[in-house]
This record gives structure tokens, sequence and C-alpha cells, in this order.
């Protein structure tokens, strides 16, 4: 068997041989290098590079603004952001902003999540009735729900209430085609050991279909938490009264940029709360679930 | 005992499958008798609808034709009266090794205090002492096994269904396993209805092994085993246990020094 074979081998042979003189010149010659290792700094030089840099951008942003170097009027300037910081906390409506947005996002995270995983879950129980669902769900899928939003406003007005919608509108679908998938991933020998154990189609939903989707339907909190204020953000600059969405609306139409910058500060600060909340959450239920 | 009915009847059970290329024939008529505690093995090619007689005989497929009996009673199309143990482990992750197996007595509403009070001295003595409170990903594959049988055998059933239960294990683990199912059947005298690919071990388990053939899936033979129990592990080089093998082996339309195919058919 090797016979037939060995003038080919002795032809790669000779090819390598003459790529390798070709590279490296000396015949014969190998690289060799030591293994590029790289230092880890101490965790406290990190912080402090990061420290270092928010410090310098706002030092420069600040000297840029006093030379008019940065034209002020479109761009702010630090200071002025921490003045009217200030009075958006003291005097401002910043408490009311904060609460209502908070509320909608919350409400609408809630019952999206929630809504949707039952749906999802609910196609378990019928073959028929999910293959007669399922297109309307997808189709529900591919519209744009903030292109919806105006209608949502205009038909639930502008309280809280039209904010919900549409950051339930939002939230409801992922959970919805989450659950289901975890549903469609479920092994049919699993429902057939329970089924050969004399279980009931409640029995198997409760202690097989909800259990094995869970995992599924956790995965999801963290995309919800962060759909459902983009959600409430978009109903609160269609119309609203109140919230951190209409205050940066209302500050960049009288040109108050300080405050846009005060209200986007004060929506990522809110933004990184509830989703750090929601990761805490995933990670309680993840140990709880066990999968 | 052999007076009275047979513990579990198959009585010319058919199934034919409507397939879009047309009718096909899974099962020609099969009747198999059982008594009380005998250990039965079904050994046969793949496709000769070994699976599909054990669904049938636990109650998830309707078979075209004929009755399952139990204790002469018409069982046929219910589900709940067999302990049945699929190829796979199917342990939910997210119960414990214990919670797994009470599984079966939680669907009949036993209560959870006492199930798993009844399954916990079972644990301990059928070699899972130490691993009840530790999830299924924590066991090897031996361990999974033996919980998955003992998920079967606490569902207090009196005929068990095992469908190739040692299939996946290495040969060690396999060894040690089936001398651990043969003191599990002494202990507790159930009727086995046992799958197996493998023809040593279905002699070396059984009372009687059923042949099949396939197109369509039938009994082509029944070869009682009379060898002496409790069995050793030396008596598969004996005469009479080669004489038994050689004849399952012709059945299947092998000789005996392909026995090795055999065993990795599944």
């Amino acid at each position: 068997m090797t016979v037939p074979d060995t003038p080919t081998v002795g032809a790669i042979a000779r090819l390598d041989r003459a790529q390798t003189e070709s590279e490296t010149s000396k015949p014969g010659a190998r690289l060799v290098r030591r293994l590029p290792v790289q230092k880890d700094w101490p965790t406290w030089a990190l912080i402090a590079a990061q420290i270092g840099i928010l410090v310098g951008a706002l030092s420069l942003w600040e000297i840029g603004a006093r030379t008019g170097w940065i034209d002020a009027f479109f761009w702010s300037q630090p200071s002025a952001i921490a003045q009217t910081m200030t009075i958006f906390f003291t005097t401002g409506d910043a408490w009311t902003d904060i609460s209502f947005t908070f509320r909608s996002t919350i409400f609408g995270f809630l019952l999206g999540t929630t809504a949707g995983s039952l749906l999802g879950l609910s196609f378990w129980w019928s073959r028929n009735y999910a293959a007669i669902v399922q297109p309307y769900i997808i189709c529900l899928e591919s519209i744009p729900k903030l292109a919806l939003a105006p209608l949502i406003i205009l038909v639930f007005g502008i309280g809280l209430v039209s904010k919900v919608a549409v950051a339930t509108a939002l939230t409801l679908v992922v959970s919805t085609l989450t659950a289901y998938a975890g549903v469609k991933a479920l092994d049919a020998d699993s429902e057939k050991l329970f089924y050969s154990l004399g279980a009931s189609r409640l029995q198997v939903f409760r202690k097989l279909v909800v259990p094995f989707c869970l995992p599924w339907i956790i995965s999801v909190l963290r995309v919800n938490i962060g759909l459902a204020l983009t959600g409430a953000i978009v109903g609160e600059f269609i119309a609203s009264q109140h919230g951190l969405g209409r205050a940066i609306l209302y500050a960049g139409q009288t040109y108050d940029i300080a405050l846009v910058w005060v209200a986007v500060l004060v929506l990522s600060t809110l933004a990184v709360v509830m989703y750090a909340a929601v990761s805490c959450l995933e990670s309680m239920l993840r140990k709880g679930v066990r999968q | 005992m052999s007076s009275s009915a047979p513990k579990l009847c198959v009585a010319d059970v058919s199934m034919t499958f409507k397939t879009p290329t047309g009718a096909f024939h899974a099962l020609a008529p099969v009747t198999l008798s059982i008594p009380q505690g005998r250990f039965v093995s079904l050994i046969g090619p793949s496709g000769c609808g070994k699976s599909t007689i054990f669904n049938i005989i636990a109650g998830l497929l309707e078979p075209t034709g004929g009755r399952v009996l139990i204790d002469g009673a018409d069982a046929t199309g219910t589900i709940g009266r067999v302990g049945y143990m699929l190829q796979k482990d199917l342990l939910l992750p997210w119960r414990t090794v214990l919670d797994n197996t009470i599984l079966g007595m939680e669907i009949q509403h036993v209560p959870l205090r006492a199930a798993r009070e009844r399954a916990l001295p079972l644990l301990h003595r059928y070699g899972l002492a130490g691993f009840e409170y530790l999830y299924p990903n924590a066991l090897s594959g031996g361990m999974r096994q033996r919980a998955a049988l003992l998920r079967t055998l606490l569902f207090d059933t009196d005929v068990i269904l095992l469908d190739e239960p040692f299939g996946a294990l290495d040969a060690q683990t396999k060894l040690k396993m089936q001398e651990w199912l043969m003191q599990l059947w002494s202990d507790f005298s159930k009727t086995v209805l046992f799958v197996t690919h493998d023809v040593e071990e279905a002699i070396y388990l059984s009372d009687e092994v059923y042949v099949m053939g396939t197109r369509p899936g039938r009994i082509i033979a029944t070869i009682p085993v009379p060898l002496a129990r409790p069995r050793i592990r030396g008596s598969v080089l004996g005469p009479e246990f080669l004489a038994i093998k050689e004849r399952c082996l012709d059945l299947l339309h092998l000789d005996p020094t392909a026995s090795e195919a055999v065993n990795e058919a599944a």
C-alpha cells in the first residue's frame, strides 16, 4: 500500500523544504519565540485608568466650551449640566418623571413577559391551535411595534396606560416566541415517560412542560427589561405629560441642551439599575430551577 | 402457577402504520404469554417492532388488531398499568435523584413525604446512597440508569418493560448493571420484559428468549433458558449456554463468530 504512494510523498517533502527555505532564508532554521504573555494590571490600576479617561474627557469638554472651541449652545458643558442636575432634582420634576418612566417600564415588562410566556406555553396543549395561531404570531413579530406606538397612544390616551401598552407590545412577542421554542424543544420521549406513568395532560404540563421551559422564559428577562424601557420612552416621546422621555423631548424642543444631558444621564442610570436588578432576579431564578 | 392466567398476555396484536407511500406492516399478529415473575427477553434485528410492542403494552399506541391482557383483564390502550423504562434515562434535570425516582408515585397522587420515605431505603440499598440529593447531571451513565430503573420499580406495577436499558453503557458497567438488575429482580419478583440487541445479555438474564424477525415484525422462535439460578458469570462459557447462543444467532441469520456485530448493532 505504501509503495505506490512513495513518489508523491517525496514530492510533497521536496515542496515543503522549498517553501521553508524561501521563508526563512537559512535552511533548516526554525523560528523559535517565547510565548507572548500579557501581564494583568491590578484592579485599582484599571479603575484608575477608567476614572482618568472620564475626568480627562469632561475636563477637555469644559475647557473647550470655555475657550469657545466647542459650541456650548449645541453641546452644553459639564458645569452647566451639573447645575441643571441640581435644579432638576431639587425644584424640578425629577422624581415624578423617574417614577412615571419606571412604573410604565415595570408594568409593561411584567405584563408582556407573563402574558407572552403563558401564550407560548399554551401552544403545547393543542397542535391544531398552535398551527392556526402561529402565522399571526410571526406576522406580529415582523411588524415594527414602535411604528404602532402613535396608534396605541391614540387608543389608550396620553396617561400611563398607553406607555404600559407600548412596553407590553414590545416584550410580549419575544416572550411568546421564546416560550414556544422551549415547548418545541421538549423531548417526545419525556412526554412518553410521563404518559406511561399514567399522567394526565395537566400533570404533564405542570411537572414537565413548565419546568422544562422555565430556563427559556428566564433567558429573555434581560432582553425584555431593555425593550420595555424603550417602549415606555417612545410612548412618552409621542404624547405624555410626565416621564424622562418627555423631559428629553421637551428640553430638546426648548434648546435646553443641559437638561437633555441630565435626563439622558438619569435615564441611563435607571436602565442600568433595572438591568442589574433583573440580572440578579435571573440568577436567583436559575438557582431555583437548577438547570 | 401455570394453571392461573398469565400475568401479561399479548394476544394476536398487530400494527399497521399509514405512511404517505402506503400501509406499513410493523407487526404481524404477535402473541406473547408471560407468567408471573418471569424474566423474558426480546431480541431481533433493528426495525423488527420491539419498541412498537412495548409502546402497545404500555398503552401509548393503539394496536390495529388484537388485545393486551394483564391478569386476564383487557388493558389495551390504557396507560399507567406497567412500568416502562425507555432507552434514554429521561431523568428530569431540575429534580434531585430522589425526586426523580418518586415521579411515578407522585403522578399516582401518593403524598410526597410518603413517597420519599419509601424511596430512600431503596436508593440506599441499591447503590445510590450519597446521591439522593444530587442532580442527575452529577451522575455517571450507570448511576443514571440505576436511578431510572428504580423510578420504574417504585411505580409499583407487577409488569416492567425495559427497552435496552444498558445499550449505551460501556462493557464493564454493563456487566455490573446486569448483576444489579438480577439482584433487583429476585428481590422484587416482578414480571420483566426486556429488549436488547445483545444475545449474550438476553440469555444470561432470561428465563425465556423470544427471537423476532422483521418485515413484518413477528416472533420466529421461543427459546427457553433452563440454566439454574442464581447464575454465575462463568456460565456464559458453558456448553449449554453456548448451544442456546448459537441457536439464537442462527435464527438471527448470523454465525457465532459474528456475535460482536450483533452486540454493536444498537
